[in-house]
């Protein structure tokens, strides 16, 4: 989805870009960082530090997940049951309150969300895309999700319910998309090169 | 998750009840999209108990731990000018305060 803001009206002042792109937190942040530095509050490693663990978990965490459930039917139902100690044995922790895992079937897709902000399960999929934080994905996402599939190429058919999930406080989602054909004769390795970020988003379904 | 007692003491909503959000005019920081405000929907998931945000953003961590539900809307009823599949649903986190149960539920579709 292109970063457009034609559309947006900016008539809030927490999120105001100037023409360059730069937003005013954003140079508020970097005069507090500098000033924390400069009374030894703070060290640049120790912000690159912060950085490197936001930054540390990545989309293969929440495709191990996916695969895994794909293959075992009574881990399936512990993700549904309570998705965060589902996890703890596969070696994954879990930063935020809890995981809700959504699950795709032949008669419903489901599309996640934040109108708020921008939450995401970050502890295991890392930083969401920038289409996702954008105020356009997140206004039309609940409005209009139809239409926003179809702009990333999905075209959801009428026999299928279309789920949308605005994660708009202390629960965390992911999408169990529907196991490729051929599946259960899949390496491990396999299944979990097919899973993608926006599988687990929503904005894609076939993997 | 299942909607089950928690400290003995009984959720206040069931799976499956029919309840109303309400507008509770509140400044400040909430987490009630304008979108579901006045609108009925149903309960599908409890989701524990959180410290309410309400409170959080302004320093206060005093307060109890509240119930949150997650609570589902058929889109044809949250936006009721657009021509939307009828099975289309919107689920999101709702906190006890913001919700009413609805006894007269002939007017909504389960």
């Amino acid at each position: 989805m292109p970063h457009d803001h034609s559309n947006v009206a900016e008539h809030d002042a927490l999120v105001v870009e100037d023409d360059a792109g730069n937003m005013e937190g954003q140079i508020t942040v970097d005069a507090l960082q500098e000033l924390l530095v400069s009374k030894g509050l703070l060290t640049h490693p120790e912000v690159t530090q912060q950085i490197a663990r936001l930054e540390a978990p990545g989309t293969h965490l929440g495709a191990r997940i996916i695969a895994k459930a794909w293959t075992d039917n009574n881990f399936k139902h512990s993700l549904f049951e309570n998705a965060k100690n589902a996890v703890v044995d596969m070696g994954i922790a879990v930063g935020e309150a809890q995981l809700i895992v959504v699950e795709n079937t032949e008669t419903t897709h489901n599309l996640i969300t934040c109108t708020l902000c921008s939450c995401y399960p970050r502890s295991i999929l890392g930083q969401p895309p920038s289409w996702y934080i954008s105020k356009a994905y997140r206004a039309r996402a609940v409005r209009e999700p139809r239409a926003v599939l179809a702009e990333f190429g999905l075209n959801l058919s009428d026999d299928i319910d279309l789920i949308v999930h605005d994660s708009n406080a202390d629960m965390r989602y992911l999408v169990l998309p529907q196991p490729p054909e051929g599946h259960a004769s899949m390496t491990t390795e396999d299944l979990e090169s097919c899973i993608t970020r926006d599988h687990m988003i929503g904005v894609a379904r076939d993997c | 998750m299942s909607t089950a007692p928690h400290d003995g003491k009984r959720v206040r909503f069931n799976i499956g009840d029919v309840v109303k959000v309400k507008d509770l005019n509140k400044s400040g920081h909430v987490r009630v999209p304008y979108y579901v405000r006045n609108k009925q929907g149903r309960v599908v998931q409890f989701c524990g108990l959180f410290l309410n945000p309400e409170d959080l953003a302004i320093g206060n961590t005093a307060g109890p731990a509240i119930e949150l539900y997650r609570i589902a809307f058929n889109q044809a009823d949250l936006w009721p000018e657009d021509v939307l599949n009828a099975g289309d649903q919107l689920v999101l986190e709702v906190y006890t305060h913001w919700l009413e149960e609805v006894f007269d539920t002939a007017s909504i579709s389960p």
